[in-house]
């Protein structure tokens, strides 16, 4: 159970690792903007990752991360033929399909991996694509095939200038939304990836009054609505993006709640990040402290 | 002197005997030590205290105790057996009506249930009933002679159980020794419901939860973790490969003050808190990978068990000052007296007659205190107490900077929501005949907290019993 049967890295600095793990139920009942939980092992903590792919007749699950923390260091060492020890889902809600007309997707770095699977479900709906993909430089670009062959106009930027367009994904966010002032044609948003990049991704379309649905990667722990760790206000009100999410409106999304929650276990995540590192984690027994 | 004259006097002789024994405390840990660590509170009789203990039970002919259980325990029968010395038998009873003696006799509220109705209570202590519940069950445990009861031959019959916590565990091992294929359907990666996330180590160690689960696959009860009815599959899609379902998914969604500043950081609601501690092993932190905001000085708001569970669970952790934040006084607090005791001798402030008002932060985002306004007693309300009423221009700042808010738990409405024919009540909480568990869709049934809301383990039990024996007429009318 829960076997990664493919692993492939798209980058090496930051890390950013693709597996696939072998989970057939929720390979054949995940749907778009739905997440999984994965837990490596018995100390092992409890994190939320968006599905970036599944392929239900052969009982894939496709997921893509970025080694951010102890976690996700250590799923990168897992190698093929491996087990995690949990891999649970398909959780939160898919995304509302629709006929949305044309929908502008936008996806940030490791955003890119959600707004996979999303993009494929909208498209299979019968919705025209229009997708911006960016990152900080061309190596953190992945997965730029898969997206143009979804997408009906495909737009590729990195900050550096590097690769594409040189800028943010929110200058050709603006360019194609003044170009849309006279067809009207996109009737939604979406835009995925780094929380600051989320809020700007809004700030953006705001003025153009068109919906705009974020997904957001907050904290959680059980992720069934039981625990509220994942709590975020949206229009005032207090939701739980486990079970009322992931995706919300994002002209709604109180993004400055967001980022300073997202900091809660920042000292935490220090210490374990170098306790793993000097190799005190041996992931075995934990009995010597490290010491041996 | 007549047979009905000779009978009372010897209950009275047997009366003033018990009497003169007082009822034997439970040794514990001493309060400052217990304080920082995570081991067991109470430690347990020893046999010849237990057979002492035993002793004082007058084996009434119609035993009140009974009455008052949920799952009515053959309560005098065990503790014959005890007072005899035959402590494997008298678990052996025990199990005939309660599959989780050990953890009914560490959680249950005796207090209220079966010793309230005890005899010797009006003329002194009732039997510690729930302390010699545990003493067998723990004997058992400890010869690791578990005794497997007799399975009725094979009828069949599936049915899926959703939820692995006290109801769910109940009615799965009922329906076992009823002859019918039984499979568990644990959201969490860990069966056991509150029993493993809620209740915190130092009240009911986690192997004792696990030795109970362990029991029931031996059992043949099969067991799938981390599976979330309600996405993964529905209750309509488990119907179609099982002949009958058991939701008992509890009251798994936390109530919030509705107060300015609480999603502030720092702030969590007990079940997260709790969750943190008790099944991610967070006060192992960092060797467990989950951490936990260990804040300095903690006041969790709300007077009920799981409440103290969090103050005593924040000393723990390394708290300085742990406080307990309650709108009435401590007469209407709902939580156990031992809990409360407990609480108290380890070093938990109580500040009572206050309600939270508002949650203070600075510009990061962090909690740094909460304003409360103090409170008097008015008229009683509809539960019978007191009301608190507000007093103008009391309010007063506390410096904290972790807040756990305990003030309940709505049903989880995973299951409901997925659900569509199923009926709910306007709390969202599932509808479902007190009698039988049944709810409206023919073979669902439901129990414990999500049909009730929040309530004890042992109710949730008798749930799960109840639901159990009327799934069992249902299949074989079928």
């Amino acid at each position: 159970m829960n076997r990664i049967v493919a692993k492939e890295e798209f980058s090496q600095n930051p890390s950013v690792k693709m597996m696939q793990i072998e989970a057939p139920r929720i390979a054949r009942k995940a749907k778009g903007g739905q997440f999984v939980v994965f837990r490596l092992d018995e100390t092992g903590e409890r994190v939320p990752l968006t599905v970036a792919d599944t392929d239900p007749e052969k009982g894939l699950v496709t997921i893509i991360f970025q080694e951010v923390g102890k976690s996700t260091m250590k799923l990168g060492k897992f190698e093929v033929g491996d087990c995690l020890a949990d891999f649970i889902g398909p959780l939160g809600q898919p995304t509302h399909m629709g006929d949305f007309g044309t929908v502008l997707c936008v996806a940030g770095g490791i955003g890119i991996a959600p707004t996979h699977n999303i993009v494929k479900a909208l498209k299979a709906h019968g919705n025209k694509i229009i997708t911006i993909i960016g990152a900080r430089t061309k190596d953190l670009i992945f997965w730029e095939d898969k997206m143009r062959d979804l997408s009906d106009e495909l737009y590729v930027c990195t900050d550096d200038g590097s690769y594409g367009t040189h800028g943010l994904v929110t200058k050709v966010e603006q360019e194609l939304l003044e170009k849309n002032r006279e067809s009207g044609e996109i009737g939604l948003v979406i835009g995925i990836g780094p929380p600051i990049m989320m809020k700007f991704v809004c700030k953006t379309s705001e003025p153009f009054g068109i919906k705009t649905l974020v997904s957001l990667p907050t904290i959680m722990v059980d992720a069934t609505g039981m625990c509220g760790a994942c709590r975020i206000t949206v229009g005032g009100e207090t939701k739980f993006v486990c079970v009322d999410g992931p995706e919300f409106d994002g002209h709604k999304v109180d993004f400055d709640e967001l980022l300073k929650r997202q900091s809660i276990y920042l000292k935490q995540e220090k210490v374990a990040v170098e306790r793993y590192q000097r190799g005190d984690d041996c992931g075995c027994c934990s009995e010597c402290g490290g010491d041996e | 002197m007549t047979e009905e004259k000779k009978e009372k006097k010897e209950k009275k002789e047997k009366v003033n005997k018990a009497k003169k024994l007082p009822r034997h405390p439970m040794p514990e840990q001493e309060a400052k030590v217990r304080a920082h660590n995570f081991d067991e509170v109470p430690l347990g009789y020893s046999n010849e205290t237990a057979m002492l203990e035993a002793s004082r039970c007058l084996r009434c002919k119609k035993p009140k105790c009974v009455e008052g259980c949920p799952v009515n325990v053959k309560i005098p029968e065990f503790i014959g057996l005890i007072a005899d010395g035959d402590f494997l038998k008298a678990a052996h009873k025990l199990k005939e009506t309660n599959a989780l003696p050990a953890i009914c006799g560490r959680v249950c509220p005796q207090e209220s249930q079966c010793e309230i109705k005890c005899v010797l209570n009006k003329k002194g202590d009732p039997v510690a009933i729930g302390r010699l519940e545990r003493f067998a069950a723990d004997y058992e445990r400890a010869q690791g002679k578990i005794e497997l009861p007799e399975i009725k031959p094979a009828t069949g019959k599936k049915v899926a159980v959703i939820g692995g916590g006290p109801a769910g565990l109940t009615a799965a091992g009922d329906l076992i020794k009823l002859g019918h294929q039984v499979t568990i359907f644990e959201a969490l990666h860990k069966t056991g419901g509150v029993l493993v996330y809620g209740i915190p180590e130092f009240r009911l160690p986690k192997a004792i939860v696990q030795a109970e689960v362990d029991y029931l696959k031996a059992l043949g009860v099969e067991v799938v973790e981390s599976y979330v009815v309600g996405r993964i599959e529905t209750v309509d899609e488990l119907l179609e490969r099982f002949d009958a379902c058991f939701i008992g998914t509890g009251a798994g969604l936390p109530v919030f003050m509705k107060i300015e500043g609480e999603n502030l950081n720092g702030v969590y609601s007990a079940n997260e808190y709790l969750t943190r501690s008790n099944l991610m092993k967070a006060y192992l932190f960092p060797e467990y990978d989950t951490p936990i905001v260990v804040g300095k000085r903690v006041a969790t708001f709300g007077g009920g068990n799981v409440a103290m569970d969090s103050s005593r669970t924040a000393l723990r952790l390394g708290a300085e000052k742990s406080y307990i934040i309650y709108r009435r006084s401590m007469d209407e607090m709902p939580a156990r007296d031992e809990e409360i005791h407990h609480a108290g001798e380890e070093g938990v402030e109580f500040l009572l007659l206050a309600n939270p008002e508002r949650l203070i932060g600075d510009e990061k985002g962090w909690l740094t205190g909460v304003e409360c306004i103090k409170m008097e007693l008015g008229e009683p309300d509809e539960s019978g107490r007191r009301r608190p009423v507000p007093i103008e221009g009391s309010e007063f700042v506390v410096d904290v900077d972790t807040v756990v808010v305990a003030i309940g738990n709505g049903p989880n409405p995973l299951v409901p929501s997925t659900t569509p024919d199923l009926k709910t009540n306007r709390w969202g909480n599932i509808d479902a005949d007190p009698e039988t568990g049944a709810t409206n869709m023919p073979g669902v049934y439901a129990g414990g907290d999500i049909v009730t809301g929040a309530a004890t383990v042992i109710q949730a039990m008798g749930a799960g019993k109840i639901a159990a024996a009327a799934i069992h007429e249902y299949l074989n009318g079928e």
